[in-house]
């Protein structure tokens, strides 16, 4: 077992537990802080997973601005303290464990089916981190690009017409 | 080489996501519980591009753009809710319930 696949499984496990705690913790502040534990956990094996750019984007938009803005609505509504368990009872926990079982054994049982990928390695090295992301993104996916911003335009005004009490 | 191991991290992590969904009963809760899908799938993303090129990671891209707008929008509405019935228990939500 090498470094990096020690790396990989000492994050990934951290992601993991982290999750695992973020969705049972009974205080919403507490679960999104074991949710941004999680982010930056992904950060790392995106990084292991040569997508440098992918990895800073995920800490800057994900654990930076997403993150940040749930907890800010968690502040506006005075949700912070932990109340109740809002867990479902017995029966729901059941079907719930029950369909996320079905559901980890359908995406777990057909990769052990596929055929190993044997597509071209990127090469960092050769260019570096950014430009063979940003290359198609502004040539290839240039359309896309561009339609990505009028939805979040779109976003904008949204959350503003229903957040606001009287326009 | 990481492939088969990262498809199993997102594997097992779609699933805690879809188990917070199906558990939870806060609305932010069950949010962040879509995000935590979102990113599982990007792992699975990011995983394949490292074998079979870089779209891959554009498309992530692209699933971080959409989150965020889906989290604005979402989040929105949730204290627009939040104004009408003072709770965010999906359990006191029930105006649509026969």
């Amino acid at each position: 077992m090498d470094g990096t696949l020690i790396i990989f499984w000492t994050f990934a496990g951290l992601a993991l537990v982290s999750a695992l705690a973020c969705i049972t913790r009974r205080s919403p502040v507490a679960s999104a802080l074991w949710l941004v534990v999680t982010l930056f956990s992904l950060a790392a094996l995106f990084v292991l997973l040569d997508a440098q750019f992918i990895a800073v984007l995920q800490v800057l938009v994900y654990a930076g601005a997403i993150m940040v803005l749930f907890l800010f609505v968690i502040m506006l509504l005075n949700l912070g303290r932990a109340g109740p368990s809002d867990l479902k009872g017995p029966l729901g926990l059941g079907v719930g464990v029950l369909l996320a079982g079905l559901l980890l054994v359908q995406l777990l049982v057909p990769r052990q089916a596929s055929p190993a990928a044997g597509g071209p390695a990127r090469t960092v090295a050769e260019q570096g981190m950014i430009p063979p992301v940003a290359r198609p993104l502004f040539t290839t996916y240039l359309v896309p690009f561009e339609i990505t911003s009028i939805l979040l335009l779109a976003a904008i005004v949204g959350a503003v017409v229903l957040a606001k009490r009287k326009l | 080489m990481l492939l088969a191991p990262a498809l199993t991290v997102s594997g097992v992590l779609f699933a805690l996501g879809v188990l917070g969904v199906l558990l939870r009963r806060n609305a932010i809760v069950i949010f962040m519980c879509v995000e935590l899908m979102l990113n599982a799938a990007n792992l699975a993303f990011v995983a394949l591009a490292q074998q079979l090129g870089v779209a891959g990671q554009i498309f992530v891209f692209f699933v971080m753009a959409v989150a965020a707008a889906e989290a604005a929008v979402g989040l929105a509405i949730i204290l627009a809710v939040y104004r009408h019935r003072q709770t965010v228990n999906l359990q006191n939500i029930n105006l649509l319930k026969g």
